[in-house]
């Protein structure tokens, strides 16, 4: 390959880096500047390294580009197991306070490493990858603009690495799930509208006349994403060579436009991108077509409508209206019916082949997703109303509740995918183990299992406990008190994270051992192969 | 533009047309004789690899 262009370019933003490292009005920002210099300038010397002055041989482009799928699989991996052990860690801190480590690694700083972590290092990199597989195979037309998937395949790690290193040396926005600074922001803004400009060329130069829904999710994720994280990090830096800035809203309006992107990162990143996985791999893994391509249509555009107006629900009995609050709980608990409809549609593709559960360990994984993907839509719009909010609000139970969509919709769909993509991207017959995936599968739902019921009753006992008032009108418990109280759990909690993680490291190891192109001799899985019966 | 303009004209026309488009887009996906279009694109993913 040739990287002559790239070269000169990276060598240019490397000198730019170093020259914002020597110039920089704060010392975060300067040692920012310092590791974007030093992540540009290694990548850069591993293209000089690698570059060569034959001429390129010709590309075929009548097949698929599954270069970058392939670096975005293992990235998803890699990711995965970085973002849940920095969870296993902080919820070690939550239960042993003196595991803090000053001033780098304490719970502050470590939370949004590890929600970046899962959501857009894991769950992104999982979404770029998948995504970009789908819409090859479904337009049957090679990715568009030549390079340009490799450009937003490294972009989006670099804003990964600025992001993860920018909370630890205490640079944020303080807006959850949109952390990182003004100039981490704007580098993200250019890889994604590099990722749009890559899917919808893709898409626009199908050879295949309809456009199946899995790219109607994809698409709606990425135009949906974009939109969000420009309007919610609208601001103004007070130095273009300092990492501070402030929100072009205040207030209640602030607030708003925050929850308003909060949840809808919800409803578009962790639902509609993982929408596409599922209605893409579970038909592949079942080799059955979707249930009902109709309603999963009706699924599309119910989500597009009602998603976006939830978002209120986020700021109950704060100073937002109140009809705005009550409009945000209605339209999250109208979501009821997209959502189950969206789950039946991928549960009920199995209908006839239900016996696959018991042979296929990926499918049992893509439905152990769905039927998450259920129970945490459901539990969403009840903790939506406001009297319920009232009690889980600001308690562990929200924390549950997320961490079941998170562990069980998302990792779980994102699992089976990857399972089911690593075998076809590097031509190996099958996965190096299915009985991993197996060890993998009940690791990963007793994990969840562990994670979600020890945090309601954590959260509820929490919630109880802030409000109960003695005789006279006096708080019962001083919140030292509920703090104490939930140590237990907070132990049984990072033994399920735990579980989860260890699942992950099993499949770090059977993708690995797979992509090596090694196959373990295992017997094979009960039921999957017809018994023999002896001769009469 | 001023605020009360746009809130007035959001709760109005706007959400109307809003709705309409998402009934016209279910209208849409289940008339009559859709059924077979949709079950062959329900096929597309698994003409090939």
């Amino acid at each position: 390959m040739k990287f002559g262009t790239e070269i000169v370019v990276l060598s240019l933003f490397a000198f730019a880096a170093l020259v914002a490292a020597g110039f920089g009005v704060e010392g975060p920002f300067r040692q920012h500047m310092g590791v974007l210099f030093f992540a540009v300038a290694g990548f850069t010397a591993i293209l000089l390294r690698n570059t060569d002055f034959k001429p390129a041989a010709p590309i075929d482009t009548s097949a698929y580009m599954d270069g970058p799928i392939r670096y975005g699989a293992i990235a998803t991996v890699f990711w995965g197991v970085v973002g849940m052990l920095v969870g296993v860690v902080i919820a070690l801190q939550l239960a042993y306070p003196d595991l803090n480590i000053q001033p780098w690694f304490n719970f502050g700083r470590l939370r949004p490493l590890h929600t970046s972590g899962v959501v857009f290092a894991f769950g992104g990199n999982a979404l770029l990858c998948t995504s970009l597989y789908v819409v090859q195979r479904t337009c049957r037309a090679r990715l568009f603009g030549g390079k340009l998937a490799w450009f937003v395949f490294w972009g989006y790690q670099l804003f990964i690495v600025m992001a993860a290193t920018g909370y630890l040396l205490g640079i944020t926005e303080a807006r959850e799930y949109a952390e990182p600074e003004w100039y981490v922001d704007l580098w993200l803004t250019i890889v994604w509208v590099a990722y749009l400009i890559l899917f919808l060329g893709t898409i626009l130069k199908r050879k295949e006349p309809h456009i199946y829904v899995a790219n109607w999710f994809y698409l709606s994720f990425i135009v949906t994403i974009a939109m969000l994280h420009v309007v919610n990090n609208l601001s103004m830096p007070a130095s273009f060579l300092g990492s501070k800035s402030y929100s072009a809203f205040s207030g209640v309006q602030d607030a708003l436009t925050q929850w308003w992107y909060g949840h809808n990162a919800v409803g578009f990143f962790l639902t509609a991108g993982f929408l596409g996985m599922m209605y893409y791999f579970v038909p592949k893994q079942a080799n059955r077509p979707v249930y009902s391509y109709r309603l999963s249509i009706v699924h599309f555009w119910a989500i597009i409508f009602l998603y976006i107006w939830a978002g209120p629900h986020h700021l109950h009995y704060t100073a937002l209206p109140d009809w705005a609050q009550t409009l945000g709980m209605a339209f999250s608990i109208m979501l009821w019916m997209p959502s189950w409809g969206g789950m039946i549609n991928g549960l009920m593709t199995l209908s006839g082949a239900w016996d696959k559960l018991r042979t296929d360990p990926i499918i049992r994984m893509m439905v152990m997703a769905v039927a998450f993907y259920g129970m945490s839509t459901f539990e969403g719009p009840i903790m939506s109303i406001r009297t319920v909010n009232s009690l889980s609000h600001y308690t562990d139970w929200t924390i549950g509740h997320v961490h079941s969509g998170a562990l069980g919709w998302v990792g779980m769909i994102s699992f089976g995918a990857i399972y089911y993509m690593v075998p076809k991207l590097w031509n190996r017959e099958r996965l190096y183990s299915l009985r991993l995936v197996t060890w993998h599968f009940w690791l990963a739902t007793l994990g969840i299992v562990v994670y979600a019921a020890v945090m309601w009753v954590s959260g509820i006992m929490q919630g109880l406990m802030w409000r109960e008032y003695d005789e006279q009108g006096f708080l019962v418990y001083s919140f030292a008190e509920t703090v104490a109280a939930m140590h237990p759990f907070y132990v049984m909690r990072a033994i399920g994270g735990a579980m989860y993680l260890t699942g992950a490291l099993l499949m770090a190891w059977n993708v690995t051992m797979t992509i090596l192109g090694h196959q373990r001799e295992e017997q094979p899985m009960p039921g999957s192969e017809p018994a023999l019966r002896p001769a009469e | 533009m001023s605020y009360n303009l746009m809130r007035e004209f959001a709760d109005s026309w706007g959400l109307f047309a809003m709705a309409l488009f998402f009934v016209g887009c279910i209208a849409f996906a289940l008339r009559p004789g859709g059924k077979i279009q949709a079950d062959q694109a329900a096929q597309i993913p698994l003409k090939d690899d």
